[in-house]
């Protein structure tokens, strides 16, 4: 985790805390007694819907997320007609498999090639394509990433266990406005007559967002 | 604004820390942030820009000494308050575990229902405009991107700034930020995805053939 590491000057009691679960978050104290107190004070104001709160987090936490994406992605590389569409306009050829929404109004397709690595970050905040891959994982929304994404995509991508060849061009999109960007990975060899659902069980949240590839399939067992 | 948010190109931030998978939430207190903050925004009162302000006024040292979730809830404090919907006495009583009477909150404001929930996740927040106006420039002009530095809300990175590109896409024509966080007004602009070559930003060590996409919008541009 990248918060608190001591060199940096914030209020003690950030620094009180035990941050041995790499990723679970904050301080406890401070962050979840302050949403208690917003919660329960618009609840008795009667400005937010207790029953609405938690479908909204049903939506976030069980329908939006990258399975869609990886739905999308598999159905791209089977349908030569929908890849097309998806290139030429993704929050229409996205919308066709049912996902739309927030964040993902105007969705624009990049795809990977052997020649071309595509890879998205967000320098000024957060900026994700949530219809298609759900909420951004932390590192994405994290200093470290969103700094060196831009200067330094090549050394980034390494970090991630992908090493990009010299004559290969990196591409890196920053999100800076109301574009959401989706990497359309390279189809792994060996993927000849898998089914759609087969396919999209290879597409990894993070091969759309291009810091990764997709997934080669299991081996098949020798008949 | 010249904030700590605007992140692009700096060093020393530390190791990325790449997990394949993760949850979606890691503690219940982000559930209860995601939701609170979607069901405030419904009340009427900002949108995203105006959000996106309101987080960038976290003091530097504290945004980067905590985590997304936190400069979430930061800022939706800030919102509420700012917005006169709750009041700082009232979130003081109610960490302390005090009793306080409640203020009246502002009439006008739209209570999210359970059964509007689909209805509000799959909606689109219009920043996309109707509006013709003509653009500046075309895809394949040689643009630079303006050296301004405002102290307002802005999307123009300050590692693009002063800096040669061309025209990839127009996009189209979309709110501009700046103009909604400071005035609250619906100034539509062309925003177009401008290619940089990453020697441009970043000197002559850097790969040849590589690039940055940038999305900008029309008054960040000038002609080069």
């Amino acid at each position: 985790m990248w918060f608190a590491k001591g060199d940096v000057s914030v209020s003690p009691d950030h620094h009180n805390h035990d941050h041995d679960h790499v990723g679970a978050g904050p301080p406890l104290s401070d962050a979840q007694l302050r949403v208690k107190a917003l919660e329960s004070l618009l609840i008795d104001k009667g400005l937010v819907d207790p029953a609405a709160l938690d479908r909204l987090i049903e939506a976030y936490e069980t329908k939006i997320g990258p399975r869609n994406g990886a739905r999308v992605v598999a159905r791209a590389w089977l349908d030569p007609a929908y890849r097309q569409r998806l290139l030429a306009d993704g929050s229409a050829a996205i919308a066709e498999l049912g996902y739309t929404g927030r964040e993902g109004e105007d969705i624009v397709v990049l795809e990977n090639t052997p020649r071309v690595h595509n890879l998205v970050v967000c320098t000024l905040c957060s900026c994700y394509p949530w219809p298609v891959l759900g909420l951004p994982p932390v590192w994405y929304k994290a200093a470290p990433y969103r700094s060196r994404a831009v200067i330094d995509p090549r050394g980034v991508l390494r970090e991630f266990g992908l090493e990009v060849a010299a004559d290969v061009e990196v591409r890196v999109w920053d999100s800076t406005a109301d574009q959401r960007y989706l990497v359309l990975p390279e189809r792994p060899a060996g993927t000849e007559g898998m089914s759609e659902e087969e396919l999209a069980t290879l597409v990894t949240r993070d091969s759309m967002i291009g810091v990764g590839k997709a997934a080669p399939p299991d081996p098949r067992p020798p008949s | 604004m010249n904030g700590v948010h605007d992140m692009g190109g700096m060093h020393g931030m530390g190791p990325i820390d790449t997990k394949p998978d993760e949850p979606v939430f890691h503690a219940d207190w982000e559930r209860r942030t995601l939701a609170i903050l979607f069901a405030s925004m419904f009340l009427g009162r900002w949108n995203g820009h105006i959000r996106r302000q309101a987080l960038e006024q976290m003091p530097a040292a504290e945004y980067l000494a905590t985590s997304y979730y936190e400069h979430w809830l930061w800022g939706l404090e800030k919102l509420l308050v700012d917005n006169g919907i709750l009041t700082p006495e009232e979130i003081a009583a109610r960490l302390a575990g005090r009793p306080v009477s409640l203020a009246q909150p502002p009439t006008g404001l739209q209570v999210l229902e359970a059964s509007e929930v689909a209805k509000f996740v799959q909606a689109r927040r219009g920043a996309r405009m109707d509006d013709t106006v003509p653009p500046r420039f075309r895809v394949g002009d040689r643009v630079f991107a303006r050296n301004t530095n405002p102290v307002g809300h802005t999307r123009l990175p300050r590692y693009a700034r002063g800096r040669c590109g061309v025209v990839n896409r127009d996009h189209g024509v979309f709110v501009f930020p700046d103009a909604m966080a400071a005035e609250r007004r619906r100034e539509p602009q062309h925003c177009y995805s401008v290619r940089f070559d990453a020697r441009e930003l970043w000197g002559a060590e850097t790969p040849a053939h590589d690039a940055v996409y940038i999305d900008l919008f029309d008054p960040y541009l000038e002609p080069a």
